[in-house]
């Protein structure tokens, strides 16, 4: 019973994770580039929404969606400015460019509204049920669905659409997708966009489901996504999400055996462990660099 | 060659003495503090997580300096406060400590809120020979050192940690009568641990038994699964030292999961932040200790309720009343040392018996660890609800 527990707690932590990993991995797939700003955006997202249902009085769908898209626009708005000068730069740079992006986030926030945190209303009833003695809140149910909607969509859009077909060329080889006539900047900004509108989602999804928000929060669950994105194989969008269940599960598994401290240790040396083993993650196959 | 011996003698002895006088000349101008004014330091997390701790100390100081300069100061000299934000950050705190004592150069300190910022200013509080007094640094290594000896320039207002601890163990056994605890407290925190450690230590000599003893760290949002692995363990009751960013959030999982057993906590909890965090109604049947009560029936804090509430336009909350305590109690010792020297002032802090402040009778014991009463609140939909008050 308590092992069931243990384990919703775990799933509803991992779809969390996978959110924010999702977009990690696009990005990433398509300019080879680990936007360390993307945790920035998931707080951009968290505080969003959060004044969506504060002051402007609105539901948590219209605040989701509005945070969707406002990130969407940000992400792309990032890309523009940022990132997309230095596409023929050295991987080096770009991503020292994400890190000072990642700053400049955070600590513009700290500069509008201050540092100290804000308590995400109570949109949901309190109501738990409980499932062979497991206590499941409407709240957590809603956030899971709300996840793996999320993600069907997303699967979607890559297979099914022009546009995911497009990122799907696009990733797999930059010139020839440029030769066949697809236009690489939109398809890069339409990657960003959708990967920050997944953000968005998360953060407002983690404001509801854990209450406190403040201007730095999106730094360790960036982290944990990252790695997430590492352990399904960085580049690959199924990937992520296996990653960031597994993630969301084994750090419950080490709390639930009483070892809550080395909880974030554990996530690191999965990473780690990940890189020496396996660099391609669960769901890479082992490519060679072609000279 | 015996004269040139005496002239070197008499050379070096005037040089010596010439630096002597020189040394003493330098005190001099360092404590004389202006002439018709006292500068006194504060030292406050006013932004950082702990912000909201500091920022109602420093109301409670402006509210008791206000009185005190429209009343004619201490002695004819108004007091001038020169504050610095230390961002809740030890090393900050240090800082701020040595721009306070060798910048401003000032008569005495006064706060910070937390325990771990005080101990970062201590050594400087001893080497400048400026006394500090912190509100609410409950930890008893604000004044004695890791090695038992006290550290003579470090006071504070609040009672200490094993003090709390002790309350809430009596409080357990004696008004609701639970035989088994589980503890959960803040492994990040000097504060959390104190009180802990008293609590398992006075619980089990009350006859009780500790369940389940877990921890987690500061800035943690997800306890869900240490908290199941606690409900698995069936406590009657879960202590849980901590500060209020946590605190709200452990309190709110633990309702979801189904915890209903009494929760409680220190004055850690003190925060209004702490009800949009938990909810209203996951708060209900949880206790803390505190200092301080705006319900207390007793006159000298109902007085302080009432202005407060006039200054400000609400009631106050325990650090409110603690830092307005902390500027009334280095008045007095500054008035009964006669002076602003520090080593004055730190003799006569020492000496501070029975005084009456907002938050009870104050006297201080030879480990600077003041005597006095804690009260014990319950949370009713949302508002603290005073219950009980425990004597030491």
């Amino acid at each position: 019973m308590e092992w069931i527990q243990q384990l919703i707690n775990g799933i509803s932590l991992g779809s969390i994770y996978a959110l924010i990993a999702l977009g990690y991995t696009m990005v990433y797939g398509i300019i080879k580039l680990i936007n360390f700003a993307h945790g920035d955006v998931f707080m951009v997202g968290s505080f969003i929404g959060f004044y969506s249902i504060t002051v402007f009085g609105l539901g948590f769908f219209p605040a989701l969606i509005i945070s969707m898209v406002a990130c969407a626009l940000f992400g792309v708005i990032i890309e523009r400015i940022a990132y997309k000068r230095l596409r023929s730069a050295t991987r080096i740079a770009a991503l020292i460019t994400a890190i000072g992006v990642s700053l400049l986030i955070e600590y513009g926030v700290i500069y509008i509204r201050g540092a100290q945190p804000e308590a995400y209303p109570n949109i949901f009833s309190n109501k738990t049920f409980s499932i062979l003695g497991a206590q499941i809140s409407i709240q957590s149910v809603l956030i899971l669905s709300v996840s793996v909607v999320l993600m069907i969509l997303l699967q979607f859009i890559v297979h099914k659409t022009k546009t995911g077909k497009a990122m799907r060329a696009v990733s797999h080889d930059v010139e020839a997708a440029k030769l066949m006539g697809i236009n690489v900047d939109n398809t890069i900004s339409a990657t960003f966009a959708i990967g920050s509108a997944l953000a968005g989602a998360a953060g407002v999804i983690f404001g509801v489901y854990y209450t406190k928000i403040d201007p730095l929060m999106g730094v360790i669950p960036g982290l944990k996504a990252f790695v997430a994105a590492v352990l399904g194989g960085i580049g690959i969008i199924p990937g992520a999400m296996v990653g960031g269940l597994v993630l969301g599960v084994v750090e419950t598994i080490v709390s639930a055996l009483g070892f809550s401290l080395w909880r974030d240790a554990a996530a690191f040396i999965i990473l780690i462990l990940i890189l020496i083993f396996r660099p391609s993650g669960i769901f890479g196959k082992n490519t060679r660099e072609k000279v | 060659m015996k004269k040139s011996k005496f002239a070197s003698l008499f050379l070096a002895s005037s040089l010596l003495v010439g630096i002597l006088a020189g040394c003493g000349a330098g005190e001099e101008g360092s404590s004389s503090k202006g002439g018709d004014e006292i500068k006194i330091g504060v030292n406050l997390e006013l932004s950082g997580p702990v912000a909201s701790y500091g920022s109602s100390q420093n109301d409670g100081f402006n509210l008791a300096v206000e009185e005190i300069n429209a009343a004619g100061g201490i002695d004819g000299k108004q007091i001038k406060l020169v504050t610095v934000d230390n961002k809740s950050d030890a090393a900050e705190s240090t800082s701020a400590a040595i721009k306070l004592t060798s910048q401003d150069k000032v008569a005495a300190i006064i706060g910070p809120a937390t325990s771990g910022n005080s101990v970062a200013q201590v050594q400087i509080a001893n080497d400048s020979k400026t006394p500090m007094i912190t509100p609410s640094g409950t930890s008893p290594t604000v004044t004695v050192a890791d090695n038992g000896s006290v550290n003579e320039y470090a006071f504070r207002t609040s009672f200490i940690d094993p003090f709390q601890g002790t309350v809430a163990a009596n409080f357990a056994t004696n008004e609701l009568k639970v035989k088994t605890a589980a503890v959960y407290s803040d492994n990040a925190s000097d504060y959390a641990k104190g009180l802990a450690a008293s609590f398992i230590k006075d619980f089990e000599a009350a006859g009780g038994t500790i369940v389940q003893k877990e921890s987690y760290v500061a800035k943690d949002t997800d306890f869900r699964s240490t908290l199941t692995r606690i409900k698995g363990a069936n406590p009657e009751f879960i202590f849980i030292p901590g500060y209020y960013e946590e605190v709200g959030l452990i309190v709110k999982q633990a309702r979801e999961l189904g915890i209903t057993v009494p929760l409680m906590g220190a004055d850690g909890w003190d925060s209004p932040t702490i009800v949009d965090l938990a909810g209203a109604e996951a708060l209900n049947n949880t206790f803390v200790i505190n200092h301080y009560s705006a319900e207390d029936p007793d006159g000298k804090a109902k007085e302080f309720a009432d202005k407060f509430n006039d200054k400000y336009g609400k009631s106050p909350n325990s650090f409110n009343a603690l830092g307005y305590d902390t500027v009334y109690l280095l008045k007095d010792a500054i008035e009964r040392a006669g002076s602003t020297d520090g080593t004055k002032i730190k003799d006569a802090l020492k000496a501070t018996d029975n005084l009456d402040l907002v938050t009870g009778l104050y006297s201080v014991d030879e480990n600077h660890h003041p005597v006095k009463s804690a009260t014990i609140l319950e949370f009713v939909d949302g508002k603290q609800v005073f219950n009980t008050k425990v004597n030491p």
